[in-house]
């Protein structure tokens, strides 16, 4: 396959998971600020986590200064000028797929670009009382383009490239949701299994689609301990790390080829880390730490993939030029 | 300003007051029981297919720079089997004497040592590629796809407006009406047999196949495109998916040992032949434009060398130039020895002291092109022109005449066409698709574009034109 190729339904499929949790991150911090806080600059307090969790933080405040709900909301779903906003995902999705329109089904390009325009009409009539059905949306759409993708696709390498893009993107955003709310919730949890703690972690649940998981596997009031397991290490949980790393294992597994060594080695160190890991000795390092370690390992991993697959760099296939010419 | 002696226009429809003509007979049937309307109903449906689909052109110049659909009417344009048959024995002769010609020149140069084409003309030609001089291509065809545009002024006078030799685009709404009014229409197809286009991706993939390099087997085709923001993209990954090769960009070929490869997730892979949208001066910044972005370095070089055929062949421009236009039907005679089947439109060359006086003085009246402007930009339409138009024409005449051409207004046939009033007539014309490669061939049709506004004889799409599809109906 086309290197370009190859780079395009990557990036189309990352793009189009980074809309649906974006969706979901925005979606939660307006389930959470129904809830009463007590604190001082609670909204702002509140409202940084979605904007620290997508990493777009100081493009808000140089447009926006303060976190407020409703900035943050129309900044990190419609802002164009927001190279993160869900918007800007869709259109940059729709670029990916225009660009390598024949290596797609006709139904996959039909649902993005539907996506694209229907987009485009929800951003100039978008409103504010209604924006949960505005998330829901977004995620149908995600929704609708795996499964359109999975049921009109060859089962080839393209797919595998799509899948690799839809499972990092997911593990990169379960990773960072995690370790942002985790830092909001865990000063205030004075009393565990508190009724504002049960919400709050509840809600950190559903961003992810994981509260009824949580209580079919734990049966018990939620616990941080519990909830980061089911993040990080529960493999029956479609959003854990764990999980994501499954698919990647598997999409690596099928792209093979000569250049994918490292790519295929560290993907396989991380996910045997996530198969034997426990809980308890995540914690006695540090969860915060572990995270951290584990987006470092990501940030890798990508570049890894970028070299091995999808760059264009000639000097990197001088070795095996030979054996065609 | 209605010209007072306004031609009587052919109506490919209708004859008379309210005569219909026999190959539009069903159809005028058809459309007489037809509820009031549906046709508007279904020119919306059809929109809506074509943006989901994402049938989409650029338009350069305009300021959002969007994407926009080329309208497409519902209503058919018809021919008969048996004057079709007439039109395409006249295309396939033209085109066979313009691939002659190219060899020729490129080559032993005869038809200029005959006298009947001017040397000067020929090697002072932007588009004449003194590189190609001695190049055996494969077939010795330099033109493996040629557009040749055409106009009706009667029942039986077809006219070529010009031959399209570079890169001519347009095929993929050829094939998409098709496919769109098969599914407005199916009880029209059902009623009577229309000739298939469908199959024109396979005969193109086959052209590419037969133009391959003289030495490979089972060559690696791509159709290299600008990338997606060019006008016809969509049709390049149109055509790439159709056939089932790969859709490429000059940022995924290298060459290397003059051999021509792409990089893929599994290292480089050779290419054989490349359809190529990007025009010559693009191709290769080693050779050509230094500051193209969107060609491969070393292309050339690899060409020449014969490792890999690229569609159509570089240099194919002098060809299709409006001042060698004016020699074709010479050319049927000196290669083919045979009399043209289709004729030229008269043209006036203002490079000529005569034809400009006589052009200066009749300028309302006639049709004034730049010899190498295509697809409508900076052209004069007299008779539609205002009288300030035509003298700011005059001005940049006088400023170079011999960039320039004349030809009198032609009497475009029109076809019956859905306006917001109804089915009215328009005026159309025709470009067929010519294949190339062992043989000569095209799919019984083409893509007929349509002036959409009353009066207008301009059917570029990027004037406001829309399209049809083209039917040739079974005897």
């Amino acid at each position: 396959m086309l290197s370009r190729t190859a780079e395009n339904l990557f990036w189309m499929a990352r793009h189009i998971e980074r809309a649906e949790n974006t969706a979901r991150i925005l979606d939660v911090a307006h389930r959470s600020s129904l809830i009463p806080l007590d604190l001082e600059g609670a909204e702002a307090y509140l409202w940084y986590a979605p904007l620290n969790i997508t990493g777009c933080a100081a493009g808000y405040e140089e447009k926006h200064g303060l976190a407020r709900a409703r900035e943050v909301t129309r900044y990190m779903a419609l802002d164009p000028d927001n190279p993160s906003s869900i918007y800007s995902c869709l259109r940059c999705a729709r670029e990916n797929a225009r660009s390598v329109r024949g290596a797609i089904t006709s139904e996959m390009w039909e649902v993005i670009n539907s996506t694209w325009l229907e987009v485009n009409r929800l951003a100039r009539d978008f409103d504010e009382q209604n924006y949960s059905d505005f998330f829901e949306w977004v995620k149908e759409r995600s929704h609708l383009f795996r499964g359109v993708t999975l049921g009109t696709i060859i089962k080839d390498i393209s797919l595998s490239f799509i899948r690799l893009g839809t499972f990092l993107e997911r593990a990169d955003n379960s990773a960072r949701i995690l370790d942002v709310k985790y830092h909001i919730l865990l000063p205030s949890v004075h009393d565990v299994g508190g009724a504002a703690d049960y919400y709050q972690w509840g809600s950190l649940l559903r961003s992810v689609s994981a509260f009824e998981a949580y209580r079919k596997i734990y049966r018990d009031v939620i616990s941080p301990l519990k909830v980061a397991e089911l993040f990080i290490l529960r493999d029956d949980m479609p959003r854990s790390l764990h999980a994501c790393f499954n698919e990647i294992e598997t999409s690596l597994a099928h792209i093979n080829g000569a250049s994918g060594y490292e790519v295929r080695r560290l993907a396989g160190e991380m996910h045997a880390n996530l198969h034997f890991g426990r809980i308890e000795d995540v914690f006695a390092r540090g969860l915060h730490e572990y995270l951290t370690d584990f987006l470092d390992s990501m940030d890798v991993l990508g570049r890894e993939i970028r070299d091995a697959y999808l760059s264009r760099r000639q000097d990197l296939f001088d070795v095996s030029l030979s054996k065609v010419a | 300003m209605k010209n007072q002696n306004a031609p009587a226009y052919f109506d490919e429809m209708r004859s008379g007051s309210d005569g219909i003509r026999p190959v539009y007979q069903r159809y005028a049937d058809w459309l007489k029981d037809l509820p009031d309307g549906t046709l508007h109903r279904k020119e919306q449906e059809a929109e809506l297919l074509f943006r989901r689909l994402g049938i989409t052109f650029a338009v350069y110049g305009e300021s959002d720079g969007g994407e926009r659909l080329i309208p497409f009417d519902v209503v058919p344009r018809i021919f008969g089997a048996a004057e079709w048959r007439r039109l395409e024995a006249g295309i396939v002769q033209r085109v066979k004497a313009l691939n002659a010609f190219l060899h020729d020149i490129y080559h032993g140069q005869e038809i200029m040592r005959a006298g009947i084409v001017d040397a000067r003309q020929i090697t002072g030609n932007a588009g004449f590629r003194p590189e190609m001089m001695g190049v055996d291509l494969p077939n010795q065809v330099y033109a493996q796809i040629a557009g040749i545009d055409l106009v009706r002024v009667s029942e039986n006078e077809f006219y070529v407006l010009e031959d399209n030799l570079r890169t001519p685009s347009g095929v993929s709404y050829m094939l998409e009406n098709r496919r769109t009014m098969m599914r407005l229409f199916p009880d029209l197809f059902a009623q009577q047999i229309v000739e298939p286009v469908e199959h024109y991706p396979l005969m193109l993939l086959d052209t590419l196949r037969e133009s391959a390099p003289a030495n490979v087997l089972d060559p690696v085709i791509a159709v290299l495109t600008p990338g997606a923001y060019n006008s016809a993209y969509f049709e390049h990954a149109f055509l790439a998916s159709q056939m089932g090769v790969e859709l490429v960009e000059g940022q995924d070929l290298f060459v290397e040992n003059r051999r021509v490869f792409m990089h893929t997730t599994e290292g480089p892979r050779p290419v054989h032949v490349i359809y190529r949208r990007v025009d010559d001066d693009f191709l290769d910044p080693l050779v050509f434009r230094p500051d193209s972005v969107l060609g491969v370095p070393g292309l050339l070089e690899a060409y020449i060398s014969g490792n890999v055929s690229l569609i159509n062949g570089v240099g194919t421009g002098v060809a299709d130039d409006k001042s060698t236009y004016l020699h074709v039907p010479e050319m049927i005679e000196f290669y083919l020895g045979e009399k043209p089947i289709l004729s030229n439109v008269p043209t006036y060359r203002l490079g000529l002291p005569d034809d400009l006086k006589y052009v200066l003085e009749h300028l309302p009246e006639l049709v004034v092109k730049e010899v190498q402007g295509s697809g409508g930009y900076g052209m004069l339409v007299g008779p539609t022109s205002s009288t300030a138009e035509i003298e700011a024409y005059r001005q940049r005449i006088l400023s170079d005449p011999s960039n320039f051409i004349a030809q009198p207004t032609l009497a475009l046939s029109t076809c019956p066409t859905l306006v917001e009033q109804g089915v009215a007539p328009r005026h159309v014309d025709l470009r067929p698709f010519v294949l190339s490669g062992k043989e000569v061939r095209l799919v019984p049709g083409g893509l007929t574009r349509v002036a959409l506004r009353e009066g207008s004889l301009v059917v570029n799409s990027s004037q406001g034109g829309g399209t049809k599809d083209t039917w040739v109906l079974e005897d």
